[in-house]
């Protein structure tokens, strides 16, 4: 017996209890299927990018719609608290690009992806990535309906981030270590511990370096999105 | 602070099963919450006042029941309870195994005020 839980507590003899059984993101994960379903209909792949703030998610994007955007039709959705500056990054790249700004709320949910989903033409995207909002704690309790959890590391940020959020990088299906051109200089940060923190959560998903200033091990990261797309359609 | 939004859909929730059973009033609401769904329960007892205010559940007591996190072990098989950023079987020693439980975030059970008949 405990007294946290209320196990401890008798019921009145005319107390009225309902068993409810219910998740309390059930609504959130209801839209958020819906999402899925309407980006599979268009047999386009969605990929949740997540990570702290200046992790370079939005440069990370740019490089890889320079790369691959004669060959797949990439859309973006953005979640920022506030402002359209990483937005008008990416529509400078030649790309759809929808804003969400969140206000003061800490992360992207189900309806809001929906509600930008209306604004977004989908029939002839290939791929959405759905920016999240930098922060590596609240994004990961919210399905937006993506198809792919994607989290970037920054090496800047040290290696042993899987261990601190650890619910974020188990909700990981790829984790990208971006920086890498700063791993010479900062000499603190090993690829192989960081891999190792995300295996003791009993995350088997792929690790890679990628620097998208220098575009080294861009290629690791631009072959796995093709092989996804690929697997979609 | 994402427990503001998770309080707020549990307001919803315990708001219909309310008017479902024409309850005025909720009295108790019984939470499970697992470490790893990413919800801390003093941020969450924080929160629910503020979005309880001004609903059925304005007076009432939120009880959270924290989970234990228990992996199964793909290699052997055993099951371990185990912490938060070391989800490793404690008998083998193997990284790949199966949560089992601890990543849950379930309204258990509503208990309701009086009842309009």
């Amino acid at each position: 017996m405990c007294d946290t839980c209320g196990c401890n507590v008798t019921p009145a003899a005319d107390e009225h209890a309902v068993e409810v059984l219910q998740g309390l993101l059930d609504a959130n994960d209801h839209e958020a299927l819906h999402n899925r379903e309407h980006f599979s209909r268009h047999n386009v792949l969605a990929i949740n990018l997540m990570s702290s703030p200046g992790a370079g998610k939005t440069t990370l994007l740019e490089a890889t719609i320079e790369a691959l955007g004669s060959d797949l039709n990439i859309a973006v959705v953005e979640g920022d608290l506030e402002t359209e500056n990483d937005a008008n990054r990416i529509r400078a790249k030649g790309v759809p690009a929808i804003q969400i700004s969140t206000g003061s709320a800490c992360h992207l949910d189900a309806h809001m992806v929906h509600h930008a989903l209306h604004e977004l033409d989908l029939d002839d995207v290939d791929i959405v990535f759905i920016e999240n909002v930098g922060n590596l704690v609240c994004p990961a309790s919210f399905d937006l309906g993506q198809h792919i959890n994607v989290a970037l590391l920054s090496t800047p940020e040290g290696d042993d981030k899987p261990a601190k959020y650890p619910v974020m990088f188990r909700a990981a299906d790829l984790v990208l270590i971006t920086k890498s051109d700063l791993l010479e200089v900062l000499g603190d940060f090993d690829p192989d511990a960081a891999e190792n923190y995300l295996r003791q959560i009993a995350n088997p998903a792929p690790l890679y370096k990628v620097s998208a200033r220098t575009g080294t091990g861009m290629d690791a990261w631009l072959d796995w999105i093709r092989r996804e797309a690929g697997s979609r359609e | 602070m994402h427990e503001l939004a998770i309080c707020q859909a549990l307001i919803g929730q315990v708001t219909d099963v309310a008017r479902k059973e024409n309850a005025d009033s909720v009295s108790d609401i019984y939470v499970s919450v697992g470490p790893l769904s990413g919800v801390e329960g003093p941020l969450m007892q924080n929160a629910f006042p503020i979005a309880a205010a001004g609903t059925v559940a304005d007076s009432a007591t939120l009880h959270l029941d924290a989970t234990p996190i228990r992996v199964r072990c793909e290699e052997c098989g055993a099951e371990s309870e185990v912490t938060m950023n070391k989800l490793v079987c404690t008998q083998c020693g193997d990284w790949r195994t199966t949560l089992v439980s601890g990543d849950e975030l379930l309204l258990q059970r509503v208990v309701l005020g009086e009842i309009n008949v």
